[in-house]
């Protein structure tokens, strides 16, 4: 039963993960209807920008917020000079410059930033929590980055309901005409949009290489694992990204705590249950009778 | 196809209370195309202050491409858009609605996934803080609407969302309101009733409207103004009471 509990616990820290990085593909799929494969490559970007200013003796909390600005701007200049000459025509060009992007920031950071192994501090402790006698598999890392992801899931969710920029951004998404008709700047609720994405993939960047170690690379298979929890909660819809997201960090924890090396299978179950969800449900768990658009 | 009619009337005749009002939106010899296929081919037209104007033609006529290069989701080739004098023939899509000119596009443009009070509120976002009074008075207008104000609005019908489309293009207050085929798939009934409520608007508070029809027998009686449209190209140009007694004219155009 212990043993359950701590996989189960450090599933939904991974899971949290995911779903931030799903989330940052749904915002992006919702407005633009691109899948955003570079959205790995620009986090682990911002990520090694933090932990140059973390070796430069800068605290982890300075990094973090530089970390997230940087985000911020790689999204707007993204998705301004690279995605916007292709927005509008055949779907392909766009996802064909997106993996571009994709190897160009990888090959970016490894010139500027070297591509050895680098280890990323955390603020918090590693170590389970003490309960009774025996520590368990939650840390003040794991609630940390709970507490992180929540943090900002909640504030987007109050720029989009209650905000005029939010419904804004919305109406672009979901009407781009109309709401150009009455006087919405659609271009520029694009750019923010793939800004604000970009912050929260930034974040899942960070979080991640939290405690770990960091290369190019690292960001690989997070962009996998994001990529299909959009897919389990249907690639249109936040709250979707978010539940596909835990799915994915449980059912992986489960499958690499209870079968017989089953962490080698991780990559390999997380295909699986992308084809399974495509073959069954391909408009996603919460797919409602309309059909996937594009 | 050719002009039944003899030549000399398919001059422009404006009918009498037009001719004194300036006109507030002006279109001039407009050209535009779809690739090599010319949609409008020198079009010109004007829509007077406080009269509903309406496009008249069959399927193809161009009258969709004239209010989407009227609001330039389509450039034109050639020509001119001037809105109360001010030359708009180039001015940005986003930039219409504050020069006093709401667009409802074909198809009526409901963004379905907000719900009815949201798509509302995106039609007076440009105008910054709008008092909740003037939400409350589209409402009062179509008491319908104001029922399901928080459903989203997929669940609405046709008409529903007719009547919403028509509120939101209000909330930006106007000078002019563009209306693509607000007819199409709407019972009699429903039209009638929103057609008398825009003849309401018109006689009361001065709103003016370019109205765009395939349904010409209901545009004709509501509207000040017929323009009749043919392969991109005006037919004529006349009161709606003297092209609604032109059997010739009905029968040739207007399928009716």
């Amino acid at each position: 039963m212990r043993y359950f509990i701590n996989v189960t616990l450090s599933g939904l820290t991974e899971g949290m993960i995911y779903a931030a990085f799903a989330l940052a593909l749904v915002l992006i799929w919702r407005s633009t209807r691109i899948v955003n494969f570079a959205q790995g490559s620009m986090a682990a970007a911002t990520t090694f920008i933090a932990l140059a200013l973390i070796q430069a003796g800068q605290s982890y909390w300075v990094a973090l917020i530089v970390a997230l600005i940087s985000g911020f701007v790689l999204g707007a200049v993204v998705e301004r000079v690279v995605i916007r000459p292709v927005e509008g025509g055949p779907e392909l060009n766009a996802v064909i410059v997106a993996l571009g992007l994709f190897v160009a920031i990888q090959a970016a950071i490894a010139i500027i930033f070297g591509s050895s192994f680098q280890s990323f501090p955390t603020p918090f402790g590693l170590e389970g929590f003490q309960v009774g006698d025996s520590r368990i598999a939650l840390t003040p890392t794991s609630l940390y980055v709970i507490g992180a992801v929540l943090v900002v899931m909640a504030l987007l969710v109050a720029l989009f309901r209650f905000t005029r920029v939010g419904l804004a951004m919305r109406a672009s998404a979901f009407g781009q005409e109309v709401a150009r008709l009455l006087g919405v700047k659609v271009g520029r609720m694009l750019t923010l949009g793939w800004a604000l994405a970009a912050v929260v993939g930034s974040l899942a960047g960070l979080l991640i290489a939290g405690g770990e170690f960091v290369y190019p690379a690292y960001m690989d298979s997070l962009i996998v694992f994001g990529f299909v929890a959009a897919i389990l909660g249907g690639l249109d819809s936040p709250v979707g990204a978010i539940v596909g997201g835990l799915i994915l960090g449980l059912a992986l924890s489960y499958v690499s705590g209870y079968i017989e090396r089953g962490s080698a299978l991780v990559n390999v179950a997380a295909l699986v249950i992308l084809m399974v969800v495509l073959l069954v449900r391909p408009g996603g768990i919460f797919a409602s009778s309309t059909a996937r658009r594009a | 196809m050719a002009d039944p009619r003899p030549h000399g009337s398919t001059a422009v005749t404006t009918a009498a209370g037009t001719a004194t009002a300036p006109a507030l939106l002006q279109v001039e010899d407009l050209t535009s195309s779809y690739g090599p296929v010319r949609a409008l081919d020198g079009v010109s037209l004007s829509a007077a202050p406080g009269r509903i104007t309406a496009v008249l033609g069959a399927n193809g006529a161009g009258k969709t491409t004239l209010l989407r290069t009227i609001s330039g989701l389509v450039r034109c080739s050639s020509g001119r858009v001037t809105l109360g004098g001010e030359d708009i023939t180039s001015a940005p899509v986003e930039a219409m609605v504050g020069k006093g000119m709401a667009h409802v596009p074909e198809g009526r443009g409901v963004i379905a996934e907000l719900t009815v009070d949201e798509n509302l509120r995106v039609g007076s976002l440009f105008r910054g803080k709008v008092d909740r009074a003037e939400f409350d008075r589209i409402y009062d207008l179509f008491p319908r609407i104001a029922e399901r104000r928080e459903q989203p609005a997929h669940v609405l019908s046709g008409g529903e969302r007719q009547m919403l489309v028509i509120g939101r293009a209000l909330l930006a207050k106007p000078r002019i309101l563009l209306l693509d085929e607000p007819s199409l798939g709407l019972a009699p009934r429903i039209v009638a009733q929103i057609f008398g409520l825009l003849r309401q608007l018109v006689d009361a508070e001065g709103l003016s409207v370019l109205l765009v029809e395939q349904n010409a027998r209901s545009a004709l009686s509501v509207a000040d103004v017929g323009v009749v449209l043919n392969l991109g190209r005006v037919v004529v140009t006349d009161s709606a009471r003297t092209l609604m007694g032109d059997e010739d004219l009905r029968h040739a155009y207007l399928g009716f």
